[in-house]
């Protein structure tokens, strides 16, 4: 029993950054048809942005000193203000290119950011620690200790799931996105701005991003120029297996990921553990197989003819 | 010119191939002619990525899939024929997990290119039966995903591989001659390919899924089939590329890798073989430019040089102005057919909105 919520909560805390990271992708898809590579990047510079810009090998904290109540609104605003700007840049130019254009920019963005990560900061990974103490334990009931961030980690993933349904479903702006993911042109005929609205997406998309890259450089404790791009990997698979242009689908792909993982890395055998991520593979062609749609049609998904 | 003869015709109609090869050949034999080293070392290495963009081109080009994946099946090649041909001594000290005939024996370099670009050809077979069933862009994302878990797979399955250290003692055998070569087979292979029914078809379906459908193609079929084509090609090319390093590692064939090839083939035009071999040509030169120019270069006085991984920077920049201002690429997505006129008309395809 202790043993199963102990497993249970590795898988959910997992699930939740798989979640979070998936919703920031599927949220830019539902909009913009917008597959964003660039989204690990975001992840990356997030948390980048807690040390002073050098290459020296130990890092120095500048954002990451703050009071936690002005540090995370600090990297919240980093993160939208560079999603902003490759929606100026890079998005907005490529509006009217097919899908696949697109990927390829984001692509390539997130190529160019990974890459003056590396010019700035240098390529090695980087130890920082912040809010260590996090991950001390805390006992739920008798005999099962988590870590507090664990805790943390599902609470905040939650909070910020409940937020984006009511901004979805209770506000104007949150209905304007709805109808512009079901029918871009549609709603546009309706009067529904398409830049404000893209513009919206892009930063909530970046909120998302930030808040992945403080829970996971807490967790993880490690800063590497490619440390975004495997968390956008499973991000993908989530949103693919839970169906495109599904956020409910990307949610649901995001846990089922999580869970999957965590299952493995628990039950193989330890020399079979280093194959994990294969196992994990193997899992979502056969779901795809199965289930090409993914778990959760939406209707944006499929192609209209 | 309008050719007048039945021969002219038939000249006209493979001209593509003729002048793409001629072109390719011109390139080579100048920069052999200057004898630097170092300079025919960049060439063969340009050489082998042309193999690969040439394969990128027969899968997403006739398509119109983007795949992330083949880079994987190139880093499935270049093990494979490793496994061929390196001395069975050395098979013994780094990678002891080899089968029993593998260890003892090895074989020639082109046999083993061959059969390591089947081997890849065999993987994208089957990845491909269960991922040409996605449609459009969750097909992208699935190759991305295949493409990290065969990275992942080589990378701890360190009694084949060497894993995390890197197999050396490969035998040093792709000279630039040899890469250009296995160019010209490869061009041939995709031009013909594109001209048979099968690559008709699968054009087809990259201009209007539905409408191929309804015409009786067999889209999924039809993308497997170039994904393995297009995988046999890319996995000769890794074979190639270890037989240039002497020595393999699992981050060799990674997201660069992957980024370079495949802007190569945006920027030339992603829908012709003239893009692919042009869009390589152009870009290899620039990345050559942008390497020299990080090592340092003089300006009267002052020597400049620009900051490490600016030649990365500098072709994603590149890339993204392709994609904005000329989203077809160099050649529009055109044969290159001159002196003759081309036999259709080239209209840009414009994307369907939905």
């Amino acid at each position: 029993m202790a043993f199963a919520l102990q497993v249970l909560m590795n898988a959910l805390s997992l699930g939740s950054l798989y979640a979070l990271a998936a919703l920031g992708i599927g949220l830019l898809f539902g909009v913009l048809k917008l597959i964003n590579f660039a989204h690990g990047d975001f992840i990356t510079v997030g948390a980048y942005a807690l040390i002073v810009p050098s290459a020296a090998t130990q890092a120095t904290l500048l954002i990451g000193d703050f009071h936690p109540l002005i540090l995370i609104p600090c990297i919240v605003v980093v993160v939208v203000i560079l999603a902003l700007i490759a929606e100026f840049l890079v998005f907005r130019p490529l509006r009217n290119a097919s899908p696949a254009t697109l990927m390829i920019g984001s692509f390539a963005l997130g190529f160019v950011i990974q890459n003056i990560l590396i010019m700035v900061y240098g390529g090695r990974p980087k130890a920082v620690g912040i809010w260590s103490d996090l991950s001390l334990g805390v006992e739920l009931m008798p005999g099962v200790e988590v870590p507090k961030l664990q805790l943390i980690i599902i609470g905040v993933t939650l909070v910020l799931m409940v937020v984006l349904v009511l901004f979805l479903t209770k506000t104007k702006y949150g209905v304007h996105m709805r109808a512009a993911a079901e029918d871009f042109r549609m709603a546009r005929m309706l009067g529904i701005e398409a830049n404000r609205v893209i513009m919206l997406a892009v930063a909530i998309s970046g909120m998302l991003a930030a808040a992945v890259s403080m829970l996971f450089v807490v967790q993880t404790g490690i800063l590497d120029f490619r440390m975004g791009v495997s968390l956008m990997l499973f991000a993908f698979i989530a949103t693919v297996i839970g169906g495109m242009g599904s956020l409910v689908g990307a949610v649901v792909g995001g846990f089922a990921v999580g869970a999957v993982s965590i299952l493995l890395q628990t039950f193989l055998p330890s020399e079979m553990r280093v194959f994990r991520d294969v196992f994990v593979f193997a899992i979502v062609i056969f779901i795809l197989l199965v289930r090409p749609q993914g778990l959760v049609m939406s209707r944006a998904s499929r192609e209209r003819v | 010119m309008e050719p007048k003869s039945p021969l002219g015709h038939m000249v006209r109609d493979v001209w593509p191939l003729i002048i793409l090869s001629i072109g390719l050949l011109l390139v080579v034999a100048v920069i052999q002619s200057l004898g630097d080293r170092i300079v025919s070392q960049s060439l063969t290495e340009g050489l082998i990525r042309l193999v690969v963009v040439i394969g990128l081109y027969i899968f997403i080009g006739n398509s119109g899939l983007i795949s992330f994946g083949h880079i994987g099946f190139m880093m499935i090649g270049a093990y494979a024929t490793a496994w061929q041909t390196m001395d069975p001594m050395t098979k013994d000290i780094f990678i002891p997990g080899l089968p029993a005939y593998l260890l003892a024996n090895s074989h020639h370099w082109l046999i083993a290119t061959i059969i390591g670009g089947l081997i890849a050809a065999i993987a994208a077979f089957i990845s491909g039966l269960a991922m040409m069933r996605l449609s459009g862009i969750a097909a992208s994302i699935g190759t991305f995903a295949l493409f990290m878990s065969f990275y992942s797979l080589y990378l701890q399955w360190s009694t084949w591989t060497a894993g995390q250290s890197s197999l050396v003692g490969i035998p040093v055998t792709t000279t630039p001659w040899v890469a250009f070569w296995f160019c010209i087979v490869a061009m041939i292979g995709a031009f013909v390919y594109s001209r048979s029914k099968f690559g008709l078809a699968l054009r087809a379906s990259r201009e209007d899924e539905v409408a191929a459908k309804a015409a009786g193609v067999n889209v999924t079929g039809e993308r497997v089939i170039s994904f393995t084509i297009s995988a046999f090609f890319v996995g000769m090319a890794g074979g190639l590329y270890g037989h240039f390093l002497g020595l393999l590692t699992v981050d060799t064939f990674y997201l660069p890798m992957t980024f370079i090839t495949l802007s190569m083939l945006v920027v030339g035009g992603m829908q012709s073989l003239s893009g692919a071999v042009v869009g390589t040509i152009v870009l290899s030169f620039v990345i050559e430019l942008l390497r020299k120019a990080e090592k340092g270069f003089s300006l009267g006085e002052t020597s400049i040089s620009l900051p490490a991984s600016s030649a990365e920077v500098g072709l994603g920049v590149i890339l993204l102005l392709i994609l904005i201002f000329r989203p077809a690429g160099f050649t529009r997505n055109a044969e290159i057919y001159w002196p003759f006129k081309p036999k259709v008309a080239v209209t840009e395809v414009t994307h369907r909105q939905s």
